[in-house]
């Protein structure tokens, strides 16, 4: 009885997919792109009469919860947008179909029009595990006005100009006001600084690299401005509206990203529009680099329309329809030829991230990433308010890092032992997943897909 | 003269052993128009009868806003002084409510599984109550002391190994998952054990001696004399499963399968500062919760205090 | 037997569905937390570990568990009496001869308990406002300044521990209703004549009668009040600051964002045996009154 129950439903069931004969695509996407891409797909379907693409939106907040909830209940979709940060997390788990063999046989996908930072952050363990769909990265945003006042005509391009100016502004300003702003509840301001240094933040080991000369360098310099009063010890909640309070003066840079262009030019008087400006960030002896954020398009592994999938993608990545999107959402484009659009070349604003684009790397690829962030995070909120010398904060960061990434080191030695074991019947259980990704070990910083996080933070404070 | 009160104890006596206490104070309330109260009462009503209102209005003012501010404008509870009283009311959030989100489909999604779960766990639940009160088998007293321990365990304890079993069994993301922890559940066989145990073992006995099956005996006789707890059981199983949050939220990963409660979570987070859309979702989450209890809650209150007795 | 085997078959449903759905996950919760299940084996189960007693002396070694438990106990402290308190108040005014409309009021008093939580943790929300709240507006009338309630860390329990009383109250007041109806009115009666006022009776009939009654209310509150979690999720997401991060919530947070199991369950189960210890304690408590 049961058995004439299951055909029956089979039947049912296999005979609407053949019905019309079409494959549905599912897609996870979030935020405001989630909105976006619904407008690209009618132009993509009506191209692929035989895809039908179903388009789920997922807020920001609950996204990263909800994939790996699908993950654990084996519920994920044929493809997501996935933040770059997460691409370590998932690809250790063993969720995302390696696509190095797909791109290469596209000729649409060149790599040399990929922003390299942007491409490098898609590669875990020596594999691509995702297509650039927007990127951001975060530089100086800065009031060109007051930067005039206080005697200079350039924004700066090394750590010691910018502290120059800092303090020639902040002198400027008086008490009660800043130069800059580093909110002590975000810790991309320290890992933009962290990942300037040539020094890696995470070695391939497995281990904390926080009392590496360069961090220490970084470190000292974010520490050193909040210390002296260059910048306020508060959190962004504490800010109760950031483009007023950049308007009036409260602070004259502002490290953050590309959503910002959109909110600054809506939000700031219009008289007032010519007192602002961006720059790419300056590093410790010259421009320096910045966080690889954004994010990709994925495929899972598990999915059953890849093909279709890896269609989709394809389209998506049309220069001319990043542009649709990038007018759709204000999202850069890593495709270097849709930055040749006038909208985009011709914007000195946004040519800012065009240069500093050049010039970014990936935070540290492995899982725990966030974690050790947030980690490092507490640690220099806390020491923001106190007097504990700069090395030993450094060394705490390190300590506490090196307990997040045991797990990793446990696996990693394990990896090394069966490596270096003779091959044995028992063996053919060995985990497979870590070894990807593993031997590519940690390295240049990964953007930290926070950029999300932070712009919904921050039309959250702003409305 | 009001009939004696029942003798004095220290806690509240099993619903089985005394009348429900709804009726007496319902009766004590006649008597006392009935004696006459005297004078130097008077002058102590006022501040009682004071008190009473101030906290009736405070338990029911966030309820009454909820439906005033679902019928304002949009943008219109977003003023200071907050508005008590609607201007021009209008449904208009309840008709962007129905339009731009998939309320309705959430609103069926949450009757479908609350109307499952309470025929699947009031039948269980009868079921076993029944046995455990009435029915000798092994260990019947040892397994329910087992069961009564369970109690003490916070029920977020075994969901996440109840979430790793689902997606063994393949119910992650269905609505049989959803249902899986409500099948069943030890305060309901509690409650009708309480019951049951009413019920004269003389009946039962005659039955079996007339040669009644015992399924027979229990269709026949004992579920019409356990009607009163059936409703009981019924009320509580669905207001729980109508309110459910937490399951449902992992154990579905699908929206357009969500709950009521998971959808509203997830929509006063993307929109909140739509103050007038928020509390139109909620009117509409409220509603049906609150009419049957006021239809039924004689049952659900008798219910409560029948299972207030922990042993 | 027959009678047996039917007996079985009652209670064979249940007993299998609560097995299999409710004990069987507390025991592999209990495993679980020897282990360090972590993201690593949710991919692949080789990358499990048995750690023995690793995660619970971590826990302890971990500064947002004591917050965590501090916050529980806050909440606990705060809302047990105050919530007790409204709920003796409630049924004093129902119990009252004095009172009018009882059918009416025992209703109004009930319902916020049978709401459903996450709706009205949406309307509460908004009656906190800072700006635009009833709350702050109520607060303005009789002179007191604005209170940034789910903004400010020293604000944000308190408020919960507000919403949890207002809906919570209704359900002790009824359980407190009934022991009180079984106070006889000679007692008050044989007070009246020997000159007893009002306070006095509550005092010397009212809360001796009711005590046994007060304990088992209490007890049952405040393993209620530790199992604190959908308020401080629905409402402030943990926050400000965790401040608001309960037991229970720190261990959603560490099993359904982070996957951390391993650490997770060993929350919880430290949760059950504060619980179950916090239990035994009252229960001697209450042996000793009366044995009295």
């Amino acid at each position: 009885m049961k058995r004439a129950w299951a055909i029956a439903v089979a039947l049912l069931l296999g005979s609407c997919a053949r019905g019309d004969g079409r494959v549905t695509l599912t897609v996870w996407a979030m935020g405001a792109e989630g909105a976006a891409i619904g407008q690209l797909i009618p132009a993509f379907e009506a191209a692929n009469p035989g895809i039908r693409v179903e388009v789920e939106q997922l807020p920001f907040a609950e996204a990263h919860q909800k994939l790996l909830t699908g993950f654990a209940g084996d519920s994920l979709p044929d493809m997501a947008q996935l933040g770059n940060s997460w691409l370590p997390e998932f690809a250790a788990l063993g969720a995302l179909e390696p696509l190095d063999a797909r791109v290469a046989a596209t000729p649409g996908l060149d790599r040399a029009d990929y922003f390299e930072g942007i491409r490098d952050s898609n590669v875990i363990g020596g594999r691509l595990y995702g297509v650039p769909w927007y990127v951001d990265t975060r530089l100086l945003f800065y009031r060109r006005d007051i930067l005039a006042r206080a005697g200079f005509d350039r924004p700066p391009t090394t750590w010691a100009e910018w502290r120059r100016q800092m303090v020639a502004i902040k002198k400027l300003v008086g008490p009660g006001r800043h130069a800059v702003l580093f909110p002590l509840n975000e810790y991309e301001p320290l890992e933009v600084l962290g990942l300037q240094q040539a020094e890696p933040m995470v070695t391939a080991d497995g281990h904390g690299n926080f009392e590496s000369a360069g961090f220490e360098r970084a470190l000292a310099f974010y520490l050193g401005t909040i210390r002296s009063g260059l910048a306020p010890a508060i959190a962004n909640t504490e800010i109760a509206n950031v483009w007023d309070q950049f308007d009036r003066g409260e602070f004259s840079f502002y490290i953050t990203g590309p959503w910002q262009l959109g909110e600054f030019a809506r939000r700031i008087p219009a008289a007032r529009q010519d007192e602002w400006a961006t720059a790419p960030m300056p590093g410790p002896d010259g421009p320096g680099a910045s966080n690889a954020g954004g994010s990709s398009l994925v495929v899972f592994r598990k999915s059953g329309r890849k093909d279709a999938a890896w269609k989709l993608i394809e389209y998506l990545s049309r220069p001319a329809v990043e542009l649709r999107f990038h007018r759709l959402t204000g999202d850069l484009p890593p495709r270097k030829s849709a930055w040749r659009a006038p909208e985009l070349a011709g914007d000195p604003r946004a040519r800012a991230f065009a240069e500093q684009l050049e010039r970014v790397k990936p935070t540290p690829k492995v899982p725990e990433w966030e974690a050790i962030a947030t980690m490092m995070r507490t640690v220099t909120e806390a020491a923001a308010h106190d007097a504990m010398p700069v090395a030993a904060v450094a060394a705490e960061i390190d300590r506490r890092a090196d307990a997040i990434l045991a797990k990793r080191r446990w696996m990693l030695g394990r990896e090394a032992r069966a490596a270096s074991q003779s091959p044995s019947p028992f063996r053919r259980f060995a985990p497979p997943s870590l070894s990807r990704w593993e031997r590519e070990g940690a390295r240049s910083a990964q953007p930290s897909g926070k950029g999300e996080g932070d712009r919904l933070l921050a039309k959250e404070s702003a409305s | 003269m009001s009939e004696p009160p029942p003798s004095p104890s220290p806690f509240p006596l099993g619903f089985a052993e005394r009348a429900p206490s709804l009726s007496q104070w319902e009766r004590e309330g006649g008597a006392q128009r009935r004696k006459g109260e005297g004078q130097p009462h008077k002058r102590r009503a006022l501040p009682v009868n004071v008190a009473m209102w101030l906290l009736g209005l405070f338990a029911v003012a966030p309820l009454l806003w909820m439906v005033s501010v679902s019928l304002m404008q949009p943008g219109e509870a977003a003023h200071f002084p907050p508005p008590l009283v609607p201007h021009h009311p209008t449904i208009q959030n309840y008709v962007t409510l129905f339009t731009t989100t998939d309320m309705a489909r959430f609103f069926l999604n949450s009757l479908i599984l609350a109307t499952l779960a309470t025929v699947i766990s009031t039948t269980f639940n009868v079921m076993a109550g029944y046995a455990f009160a009435k029915l000798e088998f092994r260990g019947r007293e040892a397994l329910f002391r087992w069961l009564l321990a369970a109690l003490v365990i916070p029920a977020q304890v075994a969901m996440i190994p109840l979430f790793l079993i689902c997606k063994e069994l393949g119910l992650v993301n269905s609505y049989a998952g959803v249902l899986a922890p409500s099948i069943a559940t030890v305060f309901g066989i509690f409650l009708v054990r309480q019951y049951a145990l009413a019920i004269p073992d003389e009946l039962i006995e005659a039955a079996r001696i007339d040669g009644a099956g015992e399924w027979r005996i229990f269709a026949a006789i004992v579920l019409p004399s356990l009607t009163p707890i059936l409703v009981t059981l019924a009320t509580f199983a669905f207001l729980a499963s109508w309110s459910d949050f937490l399951w449902p939220l992992i154990i579905l990963n699908d929206t357009d399968m969500q709950t009521l409660p998971v959808a509203l979570a997830n929509l006063s987070r993307e929109h909140v500062q739509d103050f007038e859309l928020m509390m139109a979702g909620a009117v509409v989450t409220l509603a049906p919760v609150l009419l049957l209890f006021l239809a039924l809650q004689r049952y659900y209150l008798g219910g409560l205090l029948a299972g207030s007795v922990k042993g | 037997m027959n009678r047996e085997r039917a007996a079985w078959g009652f209670v064979a449903p249940a007993l299998v569905a609560l097995t299999a759905f409710f004990f069987l996950p507390i025991v592999a919760a209990l495993l679980l937390s020897f282990t360090d299940f972590d993201l690593y084996a949710l991919a692949d189960l080789g990358n499990l570990r048995f750690v023995g007693l690793d995660n619970y002396l971590t826990l302890l070694r971990t500064p947002l568990f004591w917050k965590a438990l501090g916050n529980t106990v806050e909440f606990v402290a705060l809302g047990v009496p105050l919530s007790i308190a409204t709920s003796l108040g409630a049924a004093l005014l129902i119990n009252s001869k004095l009172a009018r409309f009882k059918g009416l009021f025992r209703t109004v008093f009930f319902a916020p308990v049978v709401t459903t939580l996450v709706a009205v943790a949406v309307i509460w929300r908004y009656l906190f406002n800072t700006q635009y709240g009833l709350i702050n507006w109520a607060l303005g009338a009789v002179g007191l300044g604005p209170v940034d309630w789910l903004g400010d860390p020293h604000w944000a329990m308190p408020a919960i521990v507000l919403f949890a009383v207002w809906k919570n109250f209704g359900y002790n007041m009824i359980i407190l209703l009934a022991g009180l109806q079984t106070i006889p009115d000679e007692l008050y009666e044989a007070a009246r004549i020997d000159g007893a006022g009002p306070l006095a009776q509550f005092r010397h009939v009212t809360l001796p009668a009711l005590a046994p009654v007060m304990l088992v209310v209490s007890i049952l509150t405040m393993a209620a009040y530790f199992q604190l979690f959908a308020e401080p999720y629905v409402m402030t997401q943990g926050g400000p600051v965790e401040s608001t991060t309960s037991i229970l919530y720190l261990m959603f947070v560490q099993g359904f964002q982070f996957w951390n199991l391993g650490f997770a369950t060993a929350v919880a189960f430290v949760l059950f045996a504060i619980l179950f210890v916090l239990t035994l304690v009252q229960l001697r408590v209450v042996r000793r009154w009366s044995d009295r």
